[in-house]
């Protein structure tokens, strides 16, 4: 897929490229520079990945090699434990339920701001843009709090609550400009063909602001499978741990045992890479929009 | 992101649009009109504003309220003692070097990751081929997780681990050092582990803000002959202006909110003494942990307060120059 892509936007963007690089601007200077700078990005990821392929001998012998022999244990105990699965489960309701949830509740309300005439508009926007301004690590005592007295400590609903909160306003914002750039020519012709506002909104906004949605999906997605604060506060028991609980406390747990630690950590960052670099262009596209405003 | 972030983008015709019709309708079709919009902008909105509300406003302003008592978290808060914690948070010297820490992290960031990731863009803002899959990897230390960049980076940067192990082979071992440990190095240690997670970010910003760009200018300059490295010093770069802001602006709030990547190498104790505790790990640390909510919360409103002014001030001198040509509209709007 990312061939086809690649050849397609080589083909369209060629020509201005080349006229706009000049001569001395060496192809193999770009690659060294580019080959140095994935090395430094990707060697601590695969450090890791590796280094799960090994036994603690290895690592204790030869810490910086090679495994030899290759060794699949480390792995085939991470998989083979009930407890990685049940955090990895309750990794994906919370990452999953926040997104449906932050999307759902973010395009509603963008569609208000970007499409109703009222007075409390810019008011409504500067609430969700203010946002930006109460970030978890101030709010996560009082935080904690709320969620005990509402009873949702040791229960992902007291995760996938906040985390939609906390991640309304910048999907507030990207999602805006998104919806306010549908054409007005096309709402009239809903109305007139009989659509109200809302088959409007379902009809045709939805579709229409696709890569809108999608950026800030994969980004609530994200963000809500590397949560680490806010489930450090609320959950206390380790079969609720999501993922990153999950690691840390399986770190300190196994701490000699570095092999099995390195296993269950490249374990549990596989789903969010892989979401990612599925849809990596869509977030760049979904960006360019919101930068332009 | 830059207007956006400070000023709601207008829609070209501000006119409600669909109400054509209803303004030959008669009288009371409108108002049942206007009720229905009503009773719509509630059920479409109101979700959302409840659940913010409830989970991040309301949060921040019972911490302000928390913070005047002294109080272990049980039943509701009667030990009211005024100022005194927010005098305690600023005669403690261990707040204090937490302070002066998320400020050198702070200006670091920005000097670090700022050129890098304009440079990195423009690498990859080439017609290179491969240019999907360097993008793709570049990102990958971005995506994945706090808890596991800690957690990897630690074991590589034990005094045995694989780092030190790996500068003794190359014969640089007079290079090694305790990375984790050592107070004189921790601190670069804790910078460059930031840089690395958080670089895919800011390209990923300039390179949206580069293709935001449009191709007329580039094709004008390359028709008058500028060269390479004049396109991107005289077009580029002062178009990229506002993406570069707006990047600063978000890398300067992180650093003041740095709490995840701390605690989890340093843990909650050998943080001060390595010399990379942050305002939030000592928040946790003597709220949360040590069971003094009120306290906590108290150091929360300190955060916050920092951080807004902070905030409020770089949008007042450096944001501004983003929307000056749509100030005066702005300041009838009153939209910030």
């Amino acid at each position: 897929m990312s061939q086809v892509a690649l050849t397609a936007r080589a083909s369209t963007t060629r020509p201005r490229r080349r006229s706009r690089s000049g001569a001395t601007w060496g192809s193999p200077t770009t690659y060294v520079i580019a080959t140095v700078l994935i090395a430094v990005c990707v060697a601590p990821v695969l450090y890791i990945i590796i280094g799960g392929f090994r036994t603690n001998a290895q690592i204790t012998v030869n810490p910086s090699g090679w495994p030899d022999p290759w060794v699949l244990k480390n792995y085939a105990d991470v998989l083979a434990s009930p407890l990685f699965w049940q955090q990895f489960g309750n990794s994906v309701i919370s990452a999953a339920a926040t997104t449906i949830g932050t999307v759902a509740l973010a395009l509603m309300a963008s569609f208000v701001i970007a499409r109703y005439d009222f007075a409390g508009r810019n008011a409504l926007y500067s609430l969700f843009a203010a946002g930006l301004m109460f970030p978890l690590t101030v709010a996560i005592t009082p935080l904690y709090l709320l969620i005990k007295n509402l009873g949702l400590t040791d229960n992902l609903l007291g995760i996938i609550l906040p985390q939609i909160a906390f991640a309304l306003p910048t999907t507030v914002i990207i999602l805006v400009p998104f919806l306010a750039a549908i054409p007005k020519e096309l709402e009239e012709a809903a109305a007139i063909d009989g659509a109200s506002k809302i088959g409007f909104f379902f009809r045709m906004v939805l579709p229409l602001s696709l890569p809108g949605v999608i950026t800030t999906g994969i980004l609530a997605f994200v963000n809500a499978w590397n949560s680490y604060m806010l489930p450090l506060f609320i959950l206390n028991n380790a079969a609720m741990y999501t993922l990153p609980l999950g690691v840390q406390s399986f770190s300190s747990e196994h701490s000699v045992d570095t092999a099995a630690v390195l296993a269950f950590t490249s374990l549990s960052m596989i789903p969010a890479l892989l979401f990612f670099s599925i849809f990596e262009r869509r977030i760049v596209g979904g960006l360019t929009g919101a930068v332009k405003g | 992101m830059s207007e956006s972030v400070t000023a709601l983008p207008q829609r070209s015709s501000r006119s409600g649009s669909g109400r054509g019709a209803a303004k030959a309708a008669p009288r009371s079709d409108r108002a049942r009109a206007d009720w229905r919009k009503r009773f719509e902008i509630a059920i479409l909105a109101g979700p959302a504003i409840a659940i913010f509300l409830a989970f991040v406003i309301f949060p921040v302003f019972m911490a302000a309220y928390y913070g005047f008592f002294k109080w272990k978290g049980f039943g509701a808060p009667t030990n009211f003692v005024g100022f005194q914690n927010y005098v305690t948070i600023f005669t403690d010297q261990n707040f204090l070097d937490a302070l002066a820490h998320n400020g050198f992290i702070l200006v670091m960031s920005l000097v670090m990751q700022g050129p890098a990731a304009v440079a990195f863009a423009l690498l990859l803002n080439q017609n290179i081929r491969g240019r999907s899959l360097i993008r793709v990897l570049i990102f990958v230390p971005y995506v994945i997780s706090e808890v596991i960049v800690g957690t990897g980076w630690s074991l590589m940067l034990q005094y045995q681990g694989a780092l030190n192990d790996l500068l003794h082979n190359l014969g640089l071992g007079f290079l090694a050092s305790d990375w984790i440990a050592d107070p004189n190095v921790a601190i670069w240690t804790l910078m460059v582990i930031i840089s690395w997670k958080y670089i895919g970010f800011a390209v990923i910003l300039m390179l949206a803000g580069m293709q935001g760009i449009p191709d007329e200018l580039y094709e004008a300059a390359a028709i008058d002959g500028a060269s390479y490295w004049q396109i991107q010093r005289w077009i580029t770069l002062p178009l990229l202006g506002p993406t570069i802001r707006v990047w600063a602006f978000l890398s300067i709030i992180g650093s003041l909110q740095l709490f995840d990547l701390v605690y989890i190498i340093w843990g909650q104790y050998v943080a001060s003494t390595a010399g990379t505790s942050t305002m939030a790990t000592y928040m946790v640390r003597e709220g949360r942990l040590a069971g003094n909510y009120g306290y906590g919360n108290a150091v929360a409103v300190v955060i916050f307060v920092i951080s807004l002014v902070i905030a409020l001030t770089y949008q007042r001198f450096v944001l501004r120059r983003d929307t000056a040509g749509a100030l005066t509209e702005k300041s009838d709007r009153k939209a910030a």
